[in-house]
């Protein structure tokens, strides 16, 4: 027996979920990261399910798009959380508030 | 067995990605993302895409994750302080909110996609040959504009993050110059000395 299609499309939204409320509650900006980066998984795996179902191959090289875009962004922003400490001696967000109100 | 491969595994992600959400210590959220990536690694196998996976594996773990780890080692970064000023409605806000969206979102996915049944899995699908053929034809341009991307990350991140170099304009390097702020300094000034 193969696995329903729309079990994984439901594990998708659910981590999806999961990593937003990471990175809406936590205050440590390297974990606000990490739940976005398991957002972005979440929709690969939505992407890999609709290719399958489809049975078409564009779907995995979307995905494959994904990860190089994934991994450019984790390299912009953990430059970017090193420069912020080197200011502020801090990475906590509460703290980093110059543009908040 | 597929079914039990799934459950397994889809428990597993789902696990683990609270305690990467959920944990106070950052070393350990991103050990535990470790164990998510290769939840997901193994539920992409079984959706018939072994060359994503064996990147998710590669790329995401073997080099974003650790980039993470240097990250963390090199800022000397502990657990979370207690929470601040108004967190906990901001917590249960965040909390209901994103359990109606994924109970939602949910419904609709199983709605619409409930019945469908899946066609065996196709040589075509699985064939990698095919999907760099599709990926060096069709997709060329994507492909050499992700190229460009990275390279521009790379010098961009490396510009960012260098230490200023002598001559060079330094911004004042103690907190609070910058800005004051209201309650949050004023109450933990001090506890985040190293």
């Amino acid at each position: 027996m193969t696995v329903p299609i729309a079990w994984y499309m439901v594990l998708a939204a659910v981590l999806f979920s999961i990593g937003t409320v990471g990175a809406l509650t936590r205050r440590n900006g390297i974990t606000i990261f990490l739940s976005i980066e398991l957002m972005l998984n979440a929709v690969n795996l939505l992407i890999l399910s609709y290719a399958r179902l489809l049975g078409d191959q564009a779907g995995q090289v979307i995905v494959f798009f994904v990860l190089a875009v994934a991994a450019a962004e984790a390299a912009i922003g953990l430059a970017l959380f090193i420069a912020v400490y080197r200011l502020r001696r801090t990475i906590d967000v509460n703290r980093l508030n110059l543009l908040r109100w | 067995m597929e079914v039990a491969i799934f459950a397994l595994f889809a428990l597993l992600s789902v696990g683990f990605a609270i305690v990467v959400v959920a944990h106070p210590h950052p070393v350990k959220s991103t050990m535990s993302m470790v164990v998510v990536l290769f939840c997901l690694a193994v539920l992409f196998v079984l959706l018939g895409a072994p060359f994503v996976a064996a990147l998710q594996v590669l790329v995401y773990t073997g080099a974003i994750l650790v980039l993470f780890l240097f990250v963390l080692m090199l800022l000397n970064i502990g657990r979370e302080r207690a929470a601040g000023v108004g967190q906990p409605a901001q917590r249960w806000v965040a909390l209901v909110g994103a359990a109606f969206f994924a109970g939602f979102l949910g419904m609709l996915l199983w709605r619409t996609h409930g019945p469908d049944t899946l066609d065996a899995l196709t040589p075509d699908y699985l064939s990698i040959h095919r999907l760099s053929w599709e990926l060096f034809t069709t997709w060329l341009l994507p492909f050499e504009l992700v190229g460009l991307l990275l390279l521009v990350a790379v010098v961009a991140a490396y510009a960012m993050a260098r230490a200023p170099q002598p001559g060079e304009m330094t911004p004042p390097a103690q907190p609070g110059v910058i800005a004051t702020t209201a309650a949050a300094d004023v109450a933990d000034a001090g506890a985040d000395a190293p």
